[in-house]
């Protein structure tokens, strides 16, 4: 098909993330997460939870549905929210400010002086959190060599050096799944973990994900092309979950 | 024989006198003194006792938030000298513009914890030891910006049957005073959130020295069930709190579901008064001599649906 879009590509890649996770609250934050967590729930992990953005955990299939419409599951208030996290319970897809080749994420400040950042960013938030208790994922909109760096200026969700210090108790829980950006998919399944070209989207080359990568990527001799989404997927995502196509604006097909 | 008893004698006793202006409480804060303000980035902060302090000669504040229009005000107004703090947001706007200058500035000094440590810090405060110990911050940079945070072992197995685990120690974050905003509540300090969340504002007063609450309204405690609709957001009560001021739309700009919705446009002029910009925003919306001449301000402004004809 050729009216195929980047998003949707980037939407199938970050259902992918989900798949095999169960019962478990799956947390993507941002639009296109959003709706790939949709859709995977909608298809082949139906027994995923989903938040509604705020205090709520949400049956709907829509990425954002109105709030008359949401089919409420349970109360996920942010205390509760720790409670599901610290149990264990959660897969999170967080965003990165920067993230290297061990997938260490820095959403905190930028500069080498922590009490003077050059740029404040968000702060720390839940990532050292999420990320010693739970899988986490991470979303990358906009590739580029200043967000994939071959060093963190902080190192705010921890990646695989930083756990492999901890040793094997205190990081039992940590797994960094995957990064998924708007060029292609990665992951860590490396003997030492650092990040791998995991397949590229339709119409990406390897060098263009090497040129775009301010660190040596681990890429195999064959890399697949991301998959395509399913009728079916084509569907949902067109018709159910993001009927206004919010999803194109936040990855613009390249033309 | 009559009995004679140590008891003191009968006598009707009237009970405690909780019920303050924001210039009051302000009046019961000092300079220099660790403030924890209860609600979580632009959502259900109390703005109004925030505009008290901005009018008072108080500074030099050390301050603990989820933060957002609370902690960039005052810093704008440079009142404040040390933040606590995972994150500060003005949700709509994800980066809080004032409070970004003041710290790319130099001008305060920071503790960052993960959300959930400082949840750690307020319960640890709140009951009385000295930290407690979690998962959270391990391997993280948190170490780096943060040298006197600690670990701590385990005194059982650990999961293996070796050693136990080595945690971090998350320190009690006492406070000095809290302020928060609910949405109702009673003249002797008990309260409820009719909203979605209610943050962490329970242990925001409960981790404080003094503790305060605002709310939308202040209804008889005979009614207070009622207002609420469930015995379930009943959650702040007055064992925990020390004044309590009536503060209708205390929280603008923020939000204070489901009474009101953020007011995104003031919001918005809030964030584009940095640097040059400042002083005008500051005497424009900021310097009235108490909260309800701010609330006539916003109420007169053209097209404002909330004025006197609503």
């Amino acid at each position: 098909m050729s009216d195929i879009t980047r998003a949707d590509i980037c939407a199938v890649a970050v259902a992918e993330c989900f798949r095999g996770d169960g019962e478990r609250l799956a947390n993507p934050i941002g639009t296109i997460p959003m709706i790939g967590g949709r859709l995977a729930r909608a298809s082949f992990a139906p027994d995923l939870m989903m938040t509604d953005g705020e205090a709520a955990l949400i049956a709907n299939d829509a990425a954002v549905p109105d709030p008359d419409e949401r089919v409420f599951e349970t109360w996920n208030p942010y205390r509760r929210m720790f409670d599901v996290v610290w149990s264990g319970r959660r897969h999170v897809m967080m965003g990165a400010t920067q993230v290297d080749q061990y997938g260490n994420q820095n959403i905190a400040a930028l500069g080498d002086d922590p009490q003077r950042p050059k740029v404040q960013l968000l702060g720390f938030r839940g990532a050292p959190g999420n990320t010693i208790n739970d899988t986490t994922s991470y979303w990358v909109p906009s590739h580029g060599p200043k967000v994939f760096v071959e060093h963190v200026d902080l190192v705010a969700g921890i990646g695989y050096d930083r756990a492999a210090e901890l040793g094997p108790v205190a990081a039992r829980f940590h797994e960094v799944r995957r990064v998924v950006s708007n060029l292609g998919v990665f992951d860590f399944e490396t003997a030492d973990h650092r990040m791998r070209l995991r397949s590229v989207h339709p119409g990406v080359t390897v060098d263009e994900v090497r040129a775009a990568t301010g660190f040596d990527l681990v890429v195999p001799d064959e890399v697949p092309e991301s998959r395509l989404p399913t009728d079916d997927e084509l569907r949902l995502l067109r018709e159910v979950i993001d009927p206004d196509g919010t999803r194109e604006r936040e990855v613009p097909t390249p033309t | 024989m009559t009995a004679v008893t140590n008891d003191a004698p009968a006598a009707p006793a009237a009970p405690a006198e909780k019920l303050l202006t924001e210039d009051e409480v302000v009046g019961r804060l000092r300079s220099g003194m660790t403030v924890g303000i209860g609600g979580w980035a632009s959502r259900r902060k109390p703005m109004s006792l925030v505009r008290a302090l901005l009018r008072s000669d108080i500074d030099d504040l050390h301050l603990v938030s989820y933060g957002g229009p609370d902690v960039g005000m005052l810093c704008a107004a440079g009142k404040v000298s040390r933040l606590t703090f995972a994150f500060v947001s003005l949700d709509s706007i994800p980066l809080e513009p004032h409070f970004r200058a003041a710290r790319q500035s130099g001008a305060i000094t920071c503790t960052e914890v993960d959300e959930g440590m400082l949840l750690l810090g307020l319960q640890a405060a709140a009951w009385r030891v000295p930290f407690l110990p979690t998962r959270v911050g391990l391997g993280s940079d948190l170490f780096r910006v943060n040298p006197d945070l600690r670990t701590v072992r385990s005194p059982y197995p650990g999961p293996d049957g070796g050693e136990g685990e080595e945690l971090v120690a998350q320190p009690a974050i006492h406070l000095d005073a809290a302020l928060c905003h609910l949405n109702v509540g009673d003249a002797r300090g008990n309260a409820a959130f009719t909203g979605p969340d209610l943050y962490f504002d329970d242990l925001m007063l409960e981790a404080a020295d003094q503790a305060f609450v605002s709310v939308e309204r202040i209804v008889a405690t005979e009614q207070l069930l009622g207002a609420a609709g469930d015995i379930t957001r009943c959650r702040i009560s007055r064992l925990f709190v020390d004044g309590v001021v009536e503060a209708p739309n205390g929280a603008h700009p923020t939000s204070c579901d489901p009474d009101y919705g953020r007011d995104e446009a003031f919001q918005s002029s809030y964030a584009k008064a940095g640097g040059d910009a400042w002083p005008a925003f500051r005497s424009d919306w900021l310097a009235f001599p108490d909260e309800a001449a701010y609330q006539a301000a916003l109420a007169a402004r053209p097209g404002d649906g909330g004025g006197a004809s609503a």
